[in-house]
C-alpha cells in the first residue's frame, strides 16, 4: 500500500483584524503590538455617563485639553504589549535581585561609611511614597486617557512604579538587618520632616490634578526629569568617595529604568508637539507650572544630601531636563491669556 | 544574472520584524509565502541590518538571534554586530 503525504497550502482569508487592515490601508500581518493597541478601545455607542462626571462619555477626548486629531499616533517605541513587557521587566527584576543577592552574600553593606548609609536611607527610602503617587498617577493616564496605546503603556508604567517602590522598600530591609526600622523611620520623615514637605506638597497636589496629559506632564516628564537624574546621577556620584559603591549596585537598575521609560515619554511629548501649535502652548504652560514646583520640592532633598553643592546640582538637571524638552519641541511658556 | 542567495524564516514576530527590514534594505529581494513560512530570494547578495530589525522590533536585536527565526539558507554568510550578509563567492 502505498501512502502519499501532501502538503497543502491553506491561504487565510484574512491576515489580521479588520480594524487593523483599515487603519494601515492593507490587509498584512501586524505585530501583537499593533494588533494589541491599535483602535482597541471604544469611541461610540456609549450607553450611560459615568455618575462621578456626568459632563463626559465613558470614554472622552475632551478629558485633557491636548487635542488630537487622531489618539493613535503615540507609538511606544518599545512596542510594550502583554508578552513584551514583562519579559523585559523580569530581566530588570532578575537584575536587581542579582545584585541585591551579590552585595548581602558578601555583606558588602556593612563596607558602606555608616554616616554615608545614614544619608543615602534618608534619600532614598522617602521615595517609594513618590513612587506609589506615580502609580496612582499613571493609573488616572490610563482610566482616563484616550486611546489605548497611550493608556496601556501608562498602565505598563503604572505597574513599574509599584515595583519600583517594592524594590526600595527591600533596600530599606536590607540597610536594617531585615527589620522595619528604617522604613518606618523614612515614613514619619516623609509625613514630618521639614527637607520632605515641599516634595509631599507638590506629590499630593499632583494626585488631584484631573486633566490627564497635565498628569503625564507634571510626573512622568518633569518630577521624574529632576528626581532619577539627581538620584542616581549626582547623589550616587557623592556616595564614591564613601565607599558607596555597593549602593551604586542596588540601585543602578533606576538609571537604566529611567532611560527606558524615557523612550517612550519622549515619543509621546515629540508626537503631541508635533500636533498643533495650541498643543505647544498648552505644554509649554504645564511644563513651565511643574518645573517651578519641582525645582524648588527638590532642592531641600539635595542640599540634605550633598549641602552646598545640592543647588548646583539641581540646577545642573533643570538644565538638562530643559535641554531634553527642547529637543521635544517644547519648551515653558506663560499662559495666554484667552 | 547572478545566482540567487535565499533565507526561508518562520512567521513569527520576530520573524516579521526580519522579513520587513529585508524587504526594506534589499530592494531586489523577492518573498514567498509559505504555511507557517516566507522563503526571500534576492539574486548574488542579501543583507539583514541589525539597526531596521531593532527599529522594528522595538528593542535592541542581536544578529545572532536570527538563529531563532531561521529554517534555511543558502549562501555564504558573513556575520558581524551589525549585519548579517549572504552572497555566493
Amino acid at each position: 500500500m502505498n501512502i502519499d503525504i501532501q502538503a497543502e497550502a491553506i491561504t487565510p482569508r484574512r491576515q489580521t483584524f479588520s480594524h487593523i487592515a483599515r487603519r494601515f490601508g492593507v490587509d498584512k500581518p501586524a505585530s501583537r503590538y499593533e494588533e494589541a493597541t491599535y483602535d482597541v478601545q471604544p469611541t461610540a455607542n456609549f450607553h450611560y455617563r459615568p455618575t462621578y462626571s456626568p459632563e463626559f462619555e465613558l470614554y472622552d477626548a475632551r478629558r485633557t485639553r491636548i487635542v488630537m486629531k487622531d489618539w493613535y499616533v503615540f507609538k511606544d517605541p518599545r512596542q510594550f504589549y502583554y508578552a513584551t513587557y514583562n519579559i523585559s521587566r523580569a530581566a530588570m527584576q532578575q537584575s536587581f535581585d542579582d545584585a541585591a543577592n551579590f552585595v548581602e552574600k558578601r555583606d558588602l553593606l556593612a563596607s558602606v561609611d555608616p554616616d554615608w548609609s545614614a544619608i543615602f536611607a534618608a534619600y532614598l527610602l522617602p521615595l517609594r511614597h513618590v513612587e506609589w503617587a506615580a502609580n496612582m498617577n499613571c493609573q488616572l493616564i490610563a482610566d482616563w486617557g484616550y486611546g489605548t496605546q497611550i493608556t496601556s503603556a501608562s498602565a505598563f508604567c503604572g505597574a513599574d512604579r509599584l515595583g519600583i517602590a517594592q524594590v526600595i522598600s527591600r533596600i530599606g530591609l536590607m540597610l536594617a538587618q531585615g527589620g522595619d526600622t528604617a522604613l518606618v523611620q523614612a515614613k514619619s520623615e516623609w509625613m514630618d520632616g521639614a527637607t520632605w514637605q515641599p516634595l509631599r506638597r507638590l506629590v499630593e497636589d499632583q494626585l488631584v490634578v484631573r486633566d490627564w496629559f497635565e498628569v503625564y506632564v507634571a510626573q512622568l516628564i518633569i518630577l521624574d526629569g529632576y528626581l532619577y537624574p539627581l538620584v542616581t546621577g549626582a547623589f550616587d556620584r557623592a556616595g564614591a568617595a564613601h565607599n558607596g559603591a555597593p549602593l551604586s549596585m542596588i540601585t543602578g537598575f533606576l538609571a537604566d529604568w529611567f532611560a527606558d521609560n524615557s523612550r517612550w515619554t519622549d515619543a509621546v511629548i515629540k508626537t503631541a508637539a508635533a500636533e498643533s501649535e495650541a498643543n505647544r502652548a498648552v505644554l509649554g504652560e504645564w511644563i513651565a507650572t511643574w518645573t517651578a514646583r519641582a525645582d524648588e520640592a527638590v532642592r531641600p532633598v539635595a542640599t540634605m544630601v550633598l549641602g552646598n553643592h545640592g543647588d548646583v546640582a539641581v540646577d545642573e538637571a533643570a538644565a538638562r531636563l530643559r535641554e531634553r524638552l527642547t529637543g521635544l519641541g517644547v519648551f515653558a511658556q506663560k499662559a495666554v491669556a484667552a | 544574472m547572478s545566482r540567487p542567495v535565499s533565507i526561508s524564516l518562520q512567521n513569527s514576530q520576530d520573524g516579521f520584524a526580519i522579513i520587513e527590514a529585508i524587504m526594506a534594505d534589499n530592494p531586489e529581494a523577492e518573498r514567498k509565502a509559505f504555511p507557517a513560512m516566507t522563503k526571500i530570494d534576492c539574486p548574488g547578495r542579501l543583507e539583514i541590518r541589525a539597526d531596521s530589525v531593532s527599529e522594528r522590533l522595538g528593542r535592541e536585536w542581536d544578529p545572532q538571534e536570527i538563529h531563532l527565526s531561521v529554517i534555511s539558507l543558502s549562501g555564504t554568510v558573513d556575520e558581524d554586530d551589525g549585519s548579517f550578509i549572504l552572497f555566493w563567492r
